[in-house]
């Protein structure tokens, strides 16, 4: 009898999971399409693509704009944008390698202040926005340069190295054949997933970018909700950079140059609305993999990466205007 | 005697350089329906805030149950069993009705999860009780304006509060719905709430409350038992003055003479086979449920929308509309139903909107005849009677009833043969509704034909020579003067023929 109920309820389970895989394949069909199309191309032109070991590079390549993306989704949810994560990159790579070299922290240590470093800037971010009518577009553009200056100052102009291979391990290691990288990226992915489906916060941030005053008029914490938003975006370019610095074994602070704009663009391809309210974390996934693919595949097929940024810029405005296309 | 439920006293309210409130008095008992009435800016909707916690008093106390509270956000206002329809429709866009309703008190799993079935469900419950027809998981941008504010005021009910503010509930809804909203209120009566009734509109007053208050600038001027009252007696005390008349409206002699002819009109799925003429010096009433079509006629007409058939003639001359140019350069003006959105620039001052739209008039290549356009803000200023302290304030500090006139000089300045009007009063209060119905008089008499799209028959039927009522994008029917009253525009509009 017990048992009975139990498979009912494990079928239950398993009706909702089937309802919500198409749900997703629906609702990203355009850019899905543009995703498998880019796939096949690419296969046919490079047969190489399709190799279980390019795909993991791919996936490799995709992780860190991914971080970036993830948390870049939710604040243009709530209506903002955060410009500074490719700066904050490097002040916490470089800030990560720092305390190893110079000032011999264990290396746990010197990860986990790393990432406050860059969950700091997040949370100073969040904060003035929240307080002042500073446009996040300016208050970000500020941080942007106070980081990258700041990555410049600490390691005076020049790449920290740091030779050890229990730090590098963190960013080049593998668990069987996939990355720690993507591992870290699922669990993000599993967390962010969460926080915006299941959760009064995630909640909240669609409810301040669809309408600030139906927030407030509901007694919404706006400025909690904005505060957690940019300190969740300083904290993933955080793990980013330190990710990268150990990959690289050393800080560099010319590090995640742009990468930022990478964010930007991967969240706007997964159909996210730069205007607030609108969007999805499993779209802005897909954006990610189109343009990881994309710049793979331009690799692959030997095409000079000066073009490489030619044909990204062409895809970004036909896919977003396909989308808007298809949606109107 | 019955229980007092809430009791405002000298509430005062400041903002930056004016006095919102100053010591303001209200009360309100267990299951009573009290209105507060007075003109657009008179503080009625800034004392519901300060009760709804969105702003804070800087002076007076509030008691609610014989206990003094202090309420300083819209949290506390919610726990002290205050909750408020706005009058602006706050709800976001791109979440479900379920979502909205339950925002910021959504249930919660053992887990810290959201309880998706639980809200879904409770949300469903409520809309069925108001026999709505809706799905509770539809997104709110997928619903009409009607449906949002019922929605809006479901939310507001759900909470199960002992004190409902409700600030212009029925704005935008159809009959039906204000019935239902009626027989609402009659339910929360029996149950013990307390009722805030903000309105214009007179006889829905007469018809639910118990009470009525009166403001006016921010100030106290009196309450009265509603079966004690009249019409009249509440406008003076509003106005402070004696209003002779509210309507006013010279009829001309019947000329025949077309000056706007649409035949066949067509715009797929939203305006079906319209035809109708203007003739010159009349007012062309156009009544019809909200959502009937009538805007979408005017938007196709002034070359906003596009039409997939039909033709439009100007005087006896066939014309091609494509953008708003083709129809002003036709003299064809329309002032926009919603001003904010579609009329006004609110941050610019009064003169750039007055002059916005008959540049070419006084700009030439680099030079600005900047006296000419000083020169005819002033004309419009003082004709229109704009209350403003000079031609160089800023749009959105204006009352509504003024910010109204504004747009109407802005559009009265390209000189138009056919104005169309689109709910010319909405949101304007009795003050200015007066005034502007004058100014449709004096054009009228000057020759100006006009269509007015209206949701208040009242209005309609006082103002206009025809009336056209629409239905399901169609106009059902075009009544003359002597056979207009409210039973048959209603009977037409609801698709009776």
């Amino acid at each position: 009898m017990s048992n009975l109920s139990y498979e009912t309820k494990n079928d239950h389970i398993f009706l909702k999971m089937g309802n919500a895989v198409l749900q997703y394949l629906k609702e990203n069909k355009g850019i899905l399409i543009g995703l498998v199309v880019l796939c096949i191309f690419i296969s046919i032109m490079n047969p190489d693509f399709l190799t279980t070991n390019n795909l993991m590079n791919v996936l490799r390549q995709t992780s860190t704009n991914m971080y970036l993306a993830i948390a870049m989704t939710m604040v243009i949810i709530l209506g903002g944008i955060d410009l500074s994560v490719g700066s904050i990159i490097a002040v916490t790579g470089v800030a990560t390698t720092m305390l190893i070299a110079v000032a011999g922290f264990p290396i746990w240590l010197a990860v986990v202040i790393g990432i406050l470093v860059g969950m700091l800037f997040g949370a100073f971010n969040g904060y003035v926005s929240a307080t002042t009518i500073i446009p996040p577009f300016i208050i970000t553009l500020a941080t942007m340069n106070i980081a990258r200056g700041a990555a410049y100052v600490i390691s005076d102009g020049k790449p920290v190295r740091v030779m050890d291979d229990s730090f590098n391990v963190i960013g080049s290691g593998y668990i069987g054949p996939v990355p720690m990288q993507v591992i870290y990226l699922i669990v993000f992915l599993i967390i962010a997933y969460l926080i915006m489906n299941k959760t009064r916060l995630g909640r909240h941030m669609y409810a301040v970018g669809g309408n600030s005053e139906a927030a407030k008029f509901s007694g919404i914490n706006i400025k909690k909700v904005k505060l957690f938003a940019y300190t969740f975006s300083g904290f993933m370019a955080g793990v980013a950079g330190v990710v990268l610095s150990a990959r690289m074994f050393s800080g560099q602070p010319t590090a995640g140059d742009m990468a930022e704009l990478d964010a930007i663009a991967a969240v706007v391809l997964g159909g996210t609305s730069m205007t607030g309210g609108r969007g999805k974390i499993g779209g802005t996934v897909i954006g990610a993999l189109i343009i990881g693919v994309l710049s793979n595949g331009l690799n692959l097929l030997g095409v000079s990466s000066f073009w490489q940024y030619v044909v990204k810029g062409v895809v970004i405005l036909v896919a977003v205007y396909a989308d808007v296309f298809r949606k109107k | 005697m019955s229980e007092q439920l809430l009791e405002m006293s000298k509430i005062v309210k400041k903002f930056p350089g004016v006095y919102a409130l100053k010591g303001v008095d209200f009360s309100l008992k267990k299951g009573e329906v009290h209105a507060l009435l007075g003109e657009n800016g008179a503080g009625k909707s800034t004392l519901m805030k300060v009760l709804g916690g969105i702003y804070v008093l800087d002076e007076g106390s509030i008691t609610i149950n014989n206990k003094k509270v202090h309420i300083n956000n819209v949290n506390e206002a919610k726990k002290n069993g205050v909750s408020i329809i706005h009058q602006e429709i706050v709800l976001v866009p791109y979440l479900t009705i379920a979502e909205n309703i339950f925002l910021g008190r959504e249930p919660l799993k053992k887990n810290g999860f959201i309880d998706m079935d639980t809200m879904s469900r409770q949300a469903q419950q409520f809309i069925d009780d108001f026999d709505l027809g809706l799905n509770a998981k539809t997104i709110i941008s997928d619903l009409t304006v009607a449906q949002q504010q019922m929605i809006e005021i479901i939310k507001a009910v759900s909470f199960n509060s002992d004190i409902i503010v409700m600030d212009e509930p029925t704005s935008s809804l159809t009959d039906k719905e204000v019935n239902f909203l009626f027989k609402t209120i009659q339910q929360l009566k029996k149950q013990k709430a307390g009722i805030v009734y903000i309105s214009h509109r007179m006889n829905e007053l007469f018809e639910i409350t118990d009470r009525i208050t009166v403001m006016r600038d921010g100030e106290y001027i009196g309450t009265v038992n509603t079966n004690e009252t009249n019409n009249n007696e509440l406008i003076s005390m509003m106005v402070g003055r004696d209003l002779d008349k509210l309507y006013e409206r010279t009829y001309m002699e019947k000329t025949g003479e077309k000056v706007l002819e649409v035949k066949n009109l067509s715009r797929k799925g939203v305006i079906d086979d319209v035809n109708f003429t203007l003739e010159k010096g009349e007012i062309l009433g156009f009544s019809g449920l909200v959502g009937a079509g009538r805007s979408e006629v005017m938007k196709c007409i002034f070359g906003i929308d596009a039409f997939d058939s039909g033709e439009i003639y100007v005087g006896n001359e066939k014309v091609t509309i494509k953008v708003p140019n083709d129809a002003i350069a036709k003299g064809i003006a329309y002032v926009p139903e919603n001003r904010k959105e579609e009329g006004l620039f609110l941050i610019k001052p009064v003169d750039y909107n007055i002059s916005i739209k008959i540049l070419n008039e006084f700009i030439k290549l680099f030079k600005v005849d900047k006296s000419y356009e000083d020169a005819q803000s002033e004309k419009y200023i003082r004709e229109l009677a704009i209350k403003t302290p000079n031609k160089e304030q800023i749009v959105s500090n204006l009352s509504g009833g003024n910010q109204q006139k504004v747009l109407f000089s802005r559009w009265l300045a390209t000189k138009p043969n056919i104005l169309i009007l689109d709910e010319p009063t909405r949101g304007v209060d009795v003050g200015a509704k007066s005034e502007i119905y004058s100014i449709m008089n004096e054009l009228v008499k000057e020759g100006v034909s006009i269509i007015m799209i209206s949701s208040e028959l009242p209005e309609i039927i006082n103002m206009s020579d025809r009336v056209a009522v629409m239905y399901k994008g169609s106009i059902q029917k075009v009544l003359e003067k002597e056979d207009m009253n409210q039973e048959k525009i209603m009977y037409y509009a609801t698709g009776g023929n």
